[in-house]
């Protein structure tokens, strides 16, 4: 210890250069960094009280990229961020959560599907990627597999996935499963009297066509693919804070562009992360923020001065993302749909699947625009299951007609969540925002970001790390398309 | 010590001769004789990285050595067709093959069979028999051609899930008989997908340790398929005996 101190006194340059490399900036204050040093090694003799401030609890002062929202998008960033690096540990990542009982976050209370019948083709590309990783979880040593730890039991029903369609949506839905199948899914097309042999227990009456996907399509338990990842993430050396984001201190440049327009850009330099139950907060200095906050992305987009400008102008456009209430419902019905029954989109909008072998079902509506329910909490309206879900769930399949007439209603159980869902056109943001450069999306994929995740979660790695995506072109999800009002919109969203 | 190579070589074996599947390698009910060897293992690697990077290695190595057994046979495929590499693909596994009005084709005890199949031009498949193969889903591929299948075994194979089921679709237009029994990946919801198979009259699925209620499966199944005979489980097992009563007076306490 006498030669540290001897060392200090002796070796300025070497000292400082020392220190410098350390922090990763260059400092010329001597003095103060002398007197920090003293006031260290003071506080560890004996008898002194410890003044070295215990800052276990609070995030890393530095931090590579910051991840805010720790949900299955958040963490998918961070995972492939992980993957994809060039050196082991080059890149330190922060997940920020702001609550780690995951109580009110979009994951947990998914539904869990996963298809492929979308009408876009980057959609089933994403599909088809997330469902080889969900294939492969365990069995690649690339994927979450942890030795000593259980492997990650996804519970995955491969049951398929039945889209009904009428009269008036028959040529869009035959259109579409062809784009479907040029893209490699495997989806077959069923007239009336097929869907009746296949699934005796369907009311056919106003179906012209159903689309069932044969292989790849079902449902799996979110919980545990969230805790696998933040399993393998951790084990992969991302850091994790419980907290919540406060504000962004950003530096503005003014740039020209080639026509002569003055555009500032924005950079981020640190992010506030404030401690739960505290006003204790902690500045952590970053390269790359990454907005994953799912249903709270809106709130994050705009304390980074997203959005700020007049109207109609590049600056003046917000991230069109809010959280919206969606209700499920879980009923019982003994003589419901057997063992075979898939995940069933009605024509009216109504959805139902199995859940578990005990008879019960799981299902559920997306209301119309005027009926949005308020999303300021997770209260659940039965009145919605009784007046909007049930009398197309009971004309689709006449086994749930039980359900209306019994004295005391067979709803076992009911929840909501929060869609993030983009007004615009309930498609995802995924890549850097034109003006604020180092804010990259992964947010606003109203109600099936869970099912893409993996695929995003690459797409936005691959931005960052490599300046382009390369295995899914994801352009068409960049956020400019908000300014020049180019719409993406897919026509199968729940 | 002995020679970094030979050690490695040593343990190595020792692992895959008591490794059934990849996740035995993780699980800790293990035979007497290699306890000691992976609890050492176990505890150095809590205190070396370089032990923890050999077991991840070793556990690399393993996944590796599986997806190599499935790889895809694609030059064999084009000059003999898909009958004959699919044939060629099982029996390289261990398994068993029958052609169409020929005797069955095994391997014998070290591995090797006549290659008079390679002859059999045009004659369909008609049998397979890959129990205890280290078949999965990428090794399915050479199965799935085989349109005139009839009998597929795949009895105690450990790599065979519940995602595997949901490929065997495409052989509904003939497979009638189809063995799952002892597969320790399956669960009820693989069996779900089986509704496909509407030619099948002969399901076993009896010992699959991954389903939750043996008895109710069997049930669901049963009413999946009302054309096919399903081997398994007795409804009855789970359930508690009244004292005095056999299981099969009470009467069905299951609804429907």
């Amino acid at each position: 210890m006498f030669r540290r101190v001897l060392q200090l006194g002796l070796g300025p340059g070497r000292l400082t250069r020392g220190l410098g490399t350390r922090r990763g900036s260059f400092t010329l204050d001597w003095e103060a960094q002398v007197l920090e040093v003293k006031k260290k090694l003071r506080s560890i003799l004996p008898g002194e009280p410890l003044e070295l401030h215990d800052t276990s609890h609070l995030p890393p002062e530095h931090s590579d990229v910051v991840i805010v929202g720790g949900g299955i998008l958040g963490l998918s960033v961070a995972f492939w961020l992980k993957k994809l690096e060039k050196k082991r540990d080059a890149i330190r990542v922060l997940v920020v959560e702001q609550d780690h009982t995951y109580s009110k976050a979009s994951t947990g209370l998914s539904v869990g599907g996963i298809w492929q019948q979308f009408s876009l083709p980057e959609n089933i590309q994403l599909s088809l990627f997330s469902i080889n990783f969900l294939r492969n979880i365990n069995v690649c040593a690339e994927h979450l597999a942890v030795v000593d730890a259980p492997p990650v039991d996804l519970k995955f029903n491969p049951a398929g996935y039945l889209v009904l369609a009428s009269e008036k949506d028959a040529a869009s839905l035959e259109n579409k499963v062809r784009v479907q199948r040029q893209e490699g899914a495997k989806i077959c097309l069923m007239s009336a009297e097929q869907l009746q042999n296949k699934f005796p227990w369907i009311n056919t009456e106003g179906v012209a066509l159903a689309s069932y996907g044969m292989e790849d399509e079902g449902w799996f338990d979110p919980w545990s693919l969230l805790h696998g990842l933040r399993r393998k993430v951790q084990s992969m050396g991302v850091l994790f804070c419980q907290g919540e984001v406060t504000r962004f201190i950003t530096s503005s440049s003014h740039m020209e562009t080639s026509s002569r327009e003055e555009v500032i850009l924005k950079r981020i330099h640190e992010v506030h992360v404030k401690m739960d139950n505290s006003l204790e907060y902690q500045p952590v200095e970053c390269a790359v923020v990454i907005n994953a906050a799912g249903a709270w992305s809106g709130q994050i987009a705009e304390l980074a001065g997203i959005g700020n400008g007049p109207p109609g102008t590049l600056q003046g456009t917000k991230l069109p993302v809010e959280p919206r209430k969606r209700y499920v419902y879980l009923w019982h019905c003994p003589q419901g749909p057997g063992l075979e029954a898939p995940l069933v989109a009605d024509t009216s909008g109504v959805y139902f699947r199995r859940e578990g072998l005990g008879s019960n079902y799981l299902g559920g509506c997306s209301p119309t625009e005027e009926e949005e329910p308020d999303p300021a909490n997770l209260e659940v309206d039965h009145d919605f299951f009784q007046k909007k879900v049930l009398p197309h769930l009971a004309q689709r399949v006449p086994a749930f007609e039980t359900l209306k007439c019994l004295m005391h209603p067979q709803v076992h159980s009911a929840w909501a969540g929060y869609y993030d869902y983009n007004t615009f056109d309930q498609n995802g943001v995924v890549g850097p925002h034109p003006l604020v450069v180092n804010m990259y999306f992964a947010t606003g994929f109203s109600g099936h970001g869970l099912q893409h995740a993996p695929g995003i979660g690459r797409a936005v790695a691959e931005m960052v790390l490599q300046g382009g995506f390369e295995t899914i072109n994801m352009s068409p999800f960049l956020f400019s398309r908000f300014y020049l009002g180019e719409k993406l919109q897919d026509y199968n969203i729940l | 010590m002995a020679a970094p190579g030979a050690f490695l070589r040593r343990v190595a074996r020792e692992w895959t001769r008591h490794a059934r599947g990849i996740h035995d390698m993780r699980e800790s009910v293990t035979p007497d004789s290699s306890q000691k060897r992976r609890t050492l293992l176990q505890f150095l690697s809590s205190y070396f990285h370089d032990i923890e990077v050999l077991r991840e290695y070793l556990l690399r190595m393993e996944i590796h050595k599986m997806h190599w057994k499935n790889r895809p046979v694609s030059s064999i495929q084009e000059k003999y067709g898909p009958s004959i590499a699919g044939a060629l693909f099982v029996l390289k596994q261990g398994g068993s093959v029958k052609f169409r009005d020929k005797e069955w084709i095994r391997p014998d005890g070290r591995g090797r069979f006549s290659s008079e199949f390679l002859e059999f031009q045009g004659v369909p498949v008609e049998a397979v028999d890959a129990s205890g193969c280290a078949i999965n889903y990428q090794g399915l591929d050479h199965l799935l051609p085989l349109k005139e299948l009839r009998s597929l075994r795949l009895r105690r194979c450990p790599n065979v899930d519940d995602w595997c089921l949901g490929r065997l679709h495409p052989l509904a237009g003939s497979l009638q008989e189809l063995s799952l029994a002892g597969c320790p990946r399956i669960s009820e919801r693989g069996l779900a997908c089986l509704h496909h198979l509407q030619n099948l009259r002969r399901l076993d699925i009896s010992d699959l340790p991954a389903v939750s209620h043996p008895g109710l499966t069997q049930i669901l199944v049963e009413e999946m398929l009302p054309h096919c005979e399903v081997l398994g489980a007795d409804w009855a097992q789970g359930l508690t005996l009244r004292r005095e009563e056999q299981p099969r007076d009470t009467g069905s306490p299951v609804s429907a």
